[in-house]
């Protein structure tokens, strides 16, 4: 027993000096390069959500890197990319944004991308006084201090957050659709999708619609036929879908199956071109907010598109594109600093005015970390994604 | 039909579908754990593993539906074999717990390697027409009936061989005592692998069929299917396999029917009260018999 | 290690003082390290990240190692003990002007968990075994359902905004004093109850030992410990949601204990120990730089092969090294056995007969 003991005492703290003693870099290395940390959800629950930012970043440092790098101060950097994974989990979020920050002494991160991470991730950055940008995070609460209400100095995001979506869709619905009674179907134990229905709902009931369900199921669900039978039961005029792509895949294979026709209703988390596949044709006429229209691409996006689609060989989702547009912000931010230091380059970040990323015109009013961008709505055409209409803020 | 019988009748058929669903991965459940009293946490990965089985056997060998299926779940059976002898025979003699912590280890392990090679969730290409009829204004599809069929059919295959051949009375005898029936010159080994051989091969059958009718497939979706299957085969009755289909018959209609009456937002806070209460007031199960405790 | 050398550690090890000295060079570095930042802010979240998982170890090893059960629940327990004390906080007590208030805060939380551990308690009379498991299992799904279903605080989205007060020494104080409970309370005259449960229940109660009695004084131990580490956990990390303490944390948890080893505390330590360090340890970076000092012929293939997809195969390789420890030692590291320091002096030379098991086929543990 003493043996284990000593054993167990001795190896501890071996290894936590080890940890202690792994932590050595400095931000801005003398051999030219600037390290940035970029935490993804590679296991867990949401590993697609993850990987595809992970692919994202990856190549926007490549790309930036082949082609010389970028300037600070007039001296010439690479930058080095420092992936870390979260489990999609909270305390590993703090976790490795607090090894981040200490241990590799990164200049900035981008990331988490479910809020259950970028919030504990955020709390930490704005303590730590460092820049965080989260590329998919729309909870409202990522970006602001919760105890005064007012916006995070550090941390800022590349999307659009969740009652913007809900209201842009309640709008869209009622005006263009001319829809007076819209059903909704959501996952309970999800956040996003939860703050996307009650604002639909709430948007959609002021502009003189009713709702007739609004039914819920829980992560790892694959059977909704009751909740079906019941939104076939009320019939309404649209059925709104806020969920993730692998879910809306069998969510609307049931509906059709179970016999509702009417025209489908989804978010941006429908945006990825997998869908169609996993829907087998049920999408088809289906609408869904958009960051961007992959169709009528600027030609940054084509860029990208085409760049992604080529070293990956699928065509890149929503969470690849804002995470590529969240890195474009980033390196913008390190050309305007004025030295390679944290502080200098939160300063820089805040004063960008306007990004022109793959995900549209990135605005940002001053003192807050949320961009003023506008949604599109797009509509399932055959095995594309059409554009249909701008959606302005 | 007024709409209100075509409502319940529907919601009927659903709880129907989804009962044969959770009964068919209840059942392969029930197999081991009767058997060995083994909480095989491993079983909801092994079918996870099923599904992607099939989803290779069906994509990239090109093969129609029953060589896919017969493929898969010999694929399954080798794997449930290969755990078996590696992971858990060793852990034979060791306190139960042991057993069913290794199997979480295993499980773990399948999920997450599954994971590491394909993060992304896959599409099932239809291997089965999948008709829909609509009788007064009910919809019926084929692969509902098919569903519903094959779990019965397995039911009575298994509890055919459980309780009328050679090999199953071995496995009733292991059941029952582990010390003497080898001195009675039954092949223990053999039998608990035969026995994992068909757990394991029932989890292909379930992963097949589970991912015609809902055909989006991902390394997580073993996790809650597992712990359901577990819940099917403990309140039915522990080792009872007609008790585990009747389990996954009450989970899945109970988990129908209290969204058809209420708000679905309560579903989970509901069906696990009732299950909570119908397990404090028979707390042998089903179908279990009241074990006479040794004193 | 040499002779001499081991002989003056074995003496070491057999002073009476150890412990103490121990704790209290632990509390003056506890106090030390955030002080004089002799460690960066990670590596303290870390130590602190092991406290925690220490707590809620030792805590579920009470019911489902020493009294033999299979409880699920304790994620639940700690969601209720980390919602309770966090609207404590940030409603009621005024922590902002009187930071000390925060133990009163974990204790409520820790309060309203052991009522619900009376609960499952209760329930534990009519149920034994796997049924039990369904039954914490069912509690576990329910906590989270209502969560869910509570907009007040946060529903889904969670709550945040929760003010940072969990510090290192407050980990300390709190993994010391209920380490130090559970302890007490396994070597009582209550804690021989647990085993003899855990040996044979009908036995146990017709030698008068008050059974139900003894469930309940547990089971509200263990959950109560929970709800103190949930209440550290919301405090530390300042946002909570009902994703966070799903069945995977339970598994979490499980795989600590286990680990570790059944029916000892040491082994809890251990195993929870080496739990976190272990998921800290398996990340690329650091892997990266602990091996930087291999020759570049080793350490480039490596590096390109393995440790660059660590990000990916650390979920790999964790549960493959549970598998491997569960195949050595079935019992987990330390199972039924104990760090003599644990061990009050006059039950020692019973517990040291313990340690060199003559284990036959129907191990003690073999039956529940």
């Amino acid at each position: 027993m003493k043996k284990t003991l000593s054993r167990f005492i001795r190896c501890t703290t071996l290894v936590i000096a080890a940890l202690a003693a792994s932590g050595c870099g400095a931000p801005a290395g003398n051999d030219g390069t600037l390290k940035v940390g970029l935490i993804v959800e590679l296991t867990g629950d949401m590993p697609a959500v993850g990987t595809s930012s992970r692919n994202a970043a990856r190549l926007a440092v490549d790309e930036l890197n082949s082609a010389g790098g970028l300037e600070v101060d007039g001296r010439p950097y690479r930058i080095e990319l420092v992936i870390e994974d979260n489990s999609a989990k909270a305390d590993q979020s703090a976790a490795v944004t607090n090894k981040l920050i200490n241990q590799d002494q990164v200049l900035a991160i981008v990331g988490p991308n479910a809020s259950l991470g970028a919030i504990p991730a955020a709390e930490i950055a704005e303590s730590s006084r460092t820049l965080l940008i989260t590329p998919w995070s729309t909870n409202p609460k990522t970006t602001l201090d919760t105890r005064s209400g007012k916006p995070k100095n550090y941390v800022f995001r590349a999307c659009f957050t969740d009652p913007f979506e809900g209201q842009v869709l309640a709008r869209f619905v009622s005006e263009s659709l001319d829809a007076k009674s819209a059903a909704v179907l959501y996952d309970v134990a999800s956040e996003a999708p939860k703050s996307q229905a009650e604002l639909f709902r709430q948007t959609f009931e002021q502009l003189g619609g009713k709702i007739l369900a609004f039914e819920t199921y829980t992560t790892g669900d694959r059977d909704f036929s009751a909740q079906l039978t019941k939104i076939k039961s009320v019939n309404p005029d649209v059925v709104f879908l806020p969920a993730y792509y692998n879910d809306v895949g069998l969510i609307a294979q049931q509906a059709r199956r179970h016999g509702i026709h009417q025209p489908l209703i989804g978010s941006d988390a429908w945006s990825s071109p997998e869908l169609i596949r996993l829907a087998e044709g049920a999408v088809e006429g289906a609408y869904f907010a958009n960051h961007y229209a992959t169709d009528i691409a600027t030609p940054v996006a084509q860029r990208f598109i085409a760049a992604y689609e080529q070293r990956y060989g699928t065509v890149p989702d929503d969470v690849a594109a804002l995470t590529y547009d969240a890195m474009g912000l980033l390196f913008e931010a390190l050309r305007g600093a004025a030295t390679p230091e944290r502080q200098a380059v939160r300063d820089a970040m805040a004063a960008i005015a306007g990004y022109d990323g793959v995900t549209g015109d990135i605005r940002f009013t001053p003192g807050s970390g949320d961009p003023v961008k506008s949604a599109v709505i797009m509509q399932v055409k055959g095995d594309k994604f059409a554009w249909m209409m701008n959606a302005a803020p | 039909m007024n709409p209100d019988t075509i409502y319940w009748l529907q919601q009927l058929l659903n709880a129907l579908q989804l009962g044969s669903i959770y009964a068919l991965i209840a059942l392969g459940y029930s197999m081991v754990y009767g058997i060995l009293t083994m909480i095989n946490f491993a079983h909801g990965d092994v079918f996870m593993i099923g599904a992607f089985c099939c989803l290779l056997a069906a994509t990239a060998l090109g093969l129609p539906f029953a060589p896919t299926l017969l493929l898969t779940m010999a694929g399954t059976a080798l794997l449930g074999v290969v755990i078996e002898r590696l992971a858990y025979k060793p852990l034979r003699n060791a306190p139960r717990v042991s057993a069913i912590i290794t199997a979480l280890g295993v499980g773990l392990f399948l999920q997450n390697a599954t994971l590491a090679l394909s993060p992304y969730p896959k599409a099932m290409p239809p291997l089965l027409d999948n008709l829909t009829w609509q009788f007064a204004g009910i919809s019926v599809s084929s692969l509902q009936l098919i569903v519903i069929c094959l779990s019965l059919g397995l039911m009575l295959v298994l509890d055919h061989v459980v309780h009328r051949t050679p090999v199953g009375m071995a496995m009733r005898a292991i059941a029952w005592d582990k010390t003497l029936v080898p001195l009675m010159g039954i092949p223990v080994n053999l039998i608990i692998s035969i026995t994992f051989a068909i757990g394991a091969g029932l989890a292909g059958a379930a992963g097949t069929m589970y991912s015609l009718a809902y055909p989006v497939i991902d390394p997580q979706m073993g996790i809650m299917v597992g712990w359901k299957a577990f819940i099917a085969a403990v309140v039915g009755g522990i080792g009872n396999i007609r008790g585990a289909m009747i389990g996954a018959f009450i989970l899945g209609g109970v988990e129908i029917m209290v969204v058809a009456l209420l708000p679905s937002t309560y579903r989970d806070f509901i069906v696990f009260s009732l299950l909570l209460l119908l397990v404090i007031i028979r707390p042998q199960g089903i179908l279990g018999q009241a074990r006479e405790q040794k004193v | 290690m040499n002779t001499r050398l081991w002989r003056h550690w074995e003496w070491l090890l057999d002073r009476p003082w150890l412990l103490p000295a121990l704790l209290a060079g632990g509390l003056v570095l506890a106090f030390a390290i955030p002080q004089y930042q002799l460690f960066n802010n990670y590596i303290q979240l870390i130590l602190m990240y092991i406290g925690i998982n220490i707590i809620l170890t030792v805590s579920l090893n009470l019911v489902n190692g020493y009294m033999g059960e299979f409880s699920l629940a304790h994620a639940g327990f700690m969601a209720v003990g980390a919602y309770t004390s966090a609207l404590l906080t940030m409603e009621v007590l005024p922590v902002g002007t009187y930071p000390s208030l925060f133990p009163v805060a974990l204790l409520a939380g820790g309060a309203a968990t052991a009522v619900l551990g009376l609960a499952v308690a209760l329930s534990s009379f009519r149920v034994r075994g796997d049924y039990l498991a369904i039954i914490t299992l069912a509690f576990l799904m329910i906590v989270k359902s209502a969560i869910e279903n509570v907009d007040a605080i946060g529903g889904p989205r969670g709550l945040p905004g929760i003010p940072r007060l969990t510090t290192l020494p407050w980990v300390f104080f709190w993994t010391v004093t209920l380490v130090w409970l559970v302890r007490n309370f396994v070597y009582s005259h209550y804690g021989r109850g647990i085993l003899s449960i855990r040996e044979d229940e009908i036995a146990s109660d017709l030698m008068s030992v008050d059974t139900r009695r003894v469930k309940i004084f547990a089971f509200m131990l263990s959950s109560f410990c929970a709800g103190i580490a949930g209440g550290l956990f919301a405090h530390l990390l300042q946002f909570i949601s009902p994703r966070v303490f799903d069945i995977v944390k339970t598994t979490e948890i499980l795989i600590m204990v286990y680990l570790g080893g059944i029916a000892s505390i040491g082994g809890s330590i251990i195993g929870a120990t080496l739990y976190t360090l272990l998921l800290e340890v398996l990340r690329p970076s650091t892997m990266a730089s602990l091996l930087s000092w291999l020759p570049a012929p080793i350490f480039d293939p490596l590096y390109e092969y393995f440790i660059r997809h660590l990000g990916v195969l650390r979920m790999v390789i964790m549960p493959l090294a549970l598998v491997l420890v569960m195949l050595y030692w079935p019992r987990g590291i330390m199972g039924m056995r104990e760090f003599r320091g644990f061990v009050p002096r006059r039950d020692r030379a019973a517990h040291h007969a313990l340690d060199t098991p003559a284990e036959s086929p129907h191990g003690t543990a073999d039956r529940h």
